[in-house]
């Protein structure tokens, strides 16, 4: 089986966020990358497959040469290569794009990867690569398991969950419990070393959006603790300050 | 640009940051409360190739070198000093006596399993009554034909109790003669040795720390290391090693404490402004910052000196010195920066307090670093 996972290169959750260019970009000083946690799932859950049926595990990321701690890491926890397409990320379809091109030149039987980002959280680009490839896309897939050509996955949907059947190949979006979430030894960070990294120039260049410019959400207030017994001061301040009654 | 060795360490540090935060620090505080030693983790942390981080591929280890190593010491003991010390004492002290002094069988018979984690090591050296001067122990080993028969105590031992193989010192010929001691491997298990009591400990209280006792404990001679009568000379050439251990455990401790004030001294505000604001605040943290980083390079130099084949004794020494008093002074200045708070266990940094001061008493207490860089200085 060959399975793409395709990651993304996104800051720590505990980064605190700040912008530059009149708004319309991140500023990255200082900033810690991460692989993007429901990506990290997706290729925890494709190691996993590879363990059990045999293949190979690639690992796709659209990204500039400072992503390449973060593809190390997933060669480290199991991937055999890695394709790191050399551009910004721009928009969910540029990034589709070199996706759908990568997969067009190697025969995959899945394309796993996170159910969204969490830098921008679009949840387009598996969508978009399904669509262009001609494969179904299904997202969120919270449990997957091959037998054969055929995949059993589990989506969650609005408070439930989604039982599907499907043929190989298929595009998926993943999220946890799909896998467990997986930490590389070092002895997986040392052969990573060694384990081919090409990067390729990008296939287009149709960003369809732009960003006009990004805007923090207010600063969250002040807690204010109200005794248990003054449950009257609380419904009067929810009326008079917070008005939310 | 980076460089390869930097982008490899950092993916390392990184990952032990990752075990720690998921695995060991929702536990800290139940783990120092209630004294527990957690072997499962100690497990976990084996298969990560934690266990046997300088043990060469072939028997089983990560083999990686002492630069590496100490980012993993720090990384652990940023986040509990107890297991920073446990993963210290199996990799520097147990484990390494067998991979440095060990001979071909032994090095197969052990070194897989103690850096699989499967087998938990522990190292006698201290007794009840020698432990800064370990030259004049008691605990005995007499020959008896094709084995030794070792009779005394060993106290203070990290995995005393649930250790499964141990490196043990005892004398071999009279006190007061040079060449007098010899190292054992001796195996859970065999008659004759068992482990007596755990100290109830002010801090580092999740590390076992417990008494091995000998009584008539027949040991094979195929587990002796080395030459008869090397045991105390390989017990200071394992415990040069051992300091840069202790360095980057008291450089983990500092700076975990310091992390914490730093964030709590912007965070609490009295008179109007954060605390970090006021000068008195933010010159602690100014000269915390430098010290720590003093200690760091200072260990990270004894790492690279080592990982070089240099001798280290005198670096070594430096560096456990300066990084656990710099330990000991972070941890007292968090404490104090979180005011009332600090003093209690609602708040991390009275833990590091309590952590901390092991630095400078474990592995050759300040004054004897201080002796062994005089003597350096002085030869
Ligand atoms: C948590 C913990 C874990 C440990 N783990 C291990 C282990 O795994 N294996 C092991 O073998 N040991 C272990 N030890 C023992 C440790 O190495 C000893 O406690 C240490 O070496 C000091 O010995 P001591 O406690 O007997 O103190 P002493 O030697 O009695 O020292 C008491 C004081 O006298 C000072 N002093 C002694 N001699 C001199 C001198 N010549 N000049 C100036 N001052 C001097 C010391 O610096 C100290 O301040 C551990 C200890 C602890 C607390």
């Amino acid at each position: 089986m060959k399975i793409l996972v395709c990651v993304t290169s996104v800051p720590d959750t505990t980064t605190k966020i700040s912008f530059t260019d009149n708004n319309t970009k991140l500023n990255r000083a200082g900033v810690q990358y991460i692989t993007g946690p429901y990506d990290d799932y997706a290729l925890s859950r494709a190691v996993e497959l590879k363990e059990q049926h045999g293949g190979t595990v690639t690992v796709l990321n659209v990204g500039e040469a400072d992503t390449e701690p973060v593809i190390r890491k997933c060669l480290a926890i199991g991937a055999d290569d890695a394709i790191r397409v050399n551009a910004d990320p721009t928009d969910a379809f540029f990034v589709a794009e070199q996706i759908a091109a990568i997969a067009r030149e190697n025969a995959y039987d899945l394309i796993l990867m996170g159910r969204e980002s969490i830098d921008y959280n679009g949840g387009q680009v598996h969508g978009i690569v399904g669509e262009m490839l001609g494969l179904p896309s299904i997202s969120p897939v919270m449990k997957l398991d091959i037998e054969g050509s055929k995949a059993r996955i589990t989506r969650e949907i609005e408070g439930g969950k989604d039982e599907l059947e499907a043929t190989l190949p298929l595009v998926l979006g993943c999220q946890e419990p799909i896998a467990e979430w997986k930490i590389p030894n070092m002895r997986g960070i040392m052969s990573a070393r060694t384990k081919p990294l090409k990067v390729v120039e990008p296939a287009g260049n149709d960003t369809l959006t732009k960003v006009a410019g990004y805007e923090l959400p207010p600063p969250r207030g002040a807690v204010r603790m109200i005794p248990a017994e003054e449950a009257e001061t609380l419904i009067s301040l929810l009326r008079t300050e917070a008005k939310v009654l | 640009m980076i460089s390869e060795i930097e982008e490899n360490q950092d993916l390392i540090v990184r990952t032990v940051r990752d075990f720690a935060t998921r695995h060991i620090e929702p536990f800290v505080r139940e783990w120092d409360e209630k004294q527990y030693f957690p072997l499962e983790v100690m497990q976990q942390l084996g298969q990560l190739g934690l266990l046997g981080v300088l043990v060469p591929e072939a028997y089983g280890g990560a083999g990686l070198g002492y630069r590496e190593y100490v980012g993993v010491i720090a990384e652990i003991s940023r986040v509990d000093g107890s297991i920073g010390l446990s993963v210290a004492a199996h990799n520097s002290l147990c484990t390494n006596h067998i991979l440095l002094f060990g001979n071909e069988d032994q090095k197969q018979r052990f070194l897989p399993q103690l850096a699989s984690g499967e087998f938990i090591g522990a190292w006698g050296l201290t007794e009840p009554n020698t432990g800064s001067d370990a030259g004049n122990m008691r605990t005995t080993a007499t020959r008896d034909g094709t084995h030794w028969i070792l009779n005394g105590s060993k106290n203070f031992i990290t995995h005393g109790k649930s250790g499964h193989v141990a490196v043990v010192i005892a004398r071999t010929a009279d006190p007061n003669t040079s060449h007098n001691a010899t190292a054992f491997i001796v195996e859970r298990g065999t008659p004759g040795f068992s482990a007596g009591k755990k100290e109830d400990k002010l801090g580092m209280r999740a590390s076992e720390t417990a008494e091995m006792i000998f009584q008539d404990c027949r040991i094979p001679d195929a587990n002796r290391l080395g030459e008869v009568g090397d045991g105390f000379i390989q017990s200071l050439k394992v415990l040069d090693g051992g300091r840069i251990s202790i360095a980057a455990l008291s450089l983990g401790i500092a700076q975990g404490a310091f992390g914490h004030a730093l964030r709590y001294a912007q965070e609490r505000q009295q008179f109007g402004q954060a605390i970090a604001r006021f000068q008195a605040i933010g010159f602690k943290l100014a000269d915390l910052a430098t010290e720590i980083e003093a200690a760091r390079l200072l260990t990270y130099q004894a790492a690279d000196l080592k990982d070089a084949g240099k001798a280290v004794t005198r670096e070594a020494a430096m560096a456990k010195l300066f990084a656990s008093e710099v330990a000991v002074k972070a941890a007292n200045e968090a404490v104090q920066i979180f005011g009332g708070y600090g003093f209690t266990k609602d708040f991390p940094v009275e833990k590091y307090y309590r952590d901390a001061k092991l630095c400078t008493i474990g592995e050759g207490t300040s004054e004897i670093q201080r002796l062994v860089i005089s003597r350096q200085l002085l030869k």
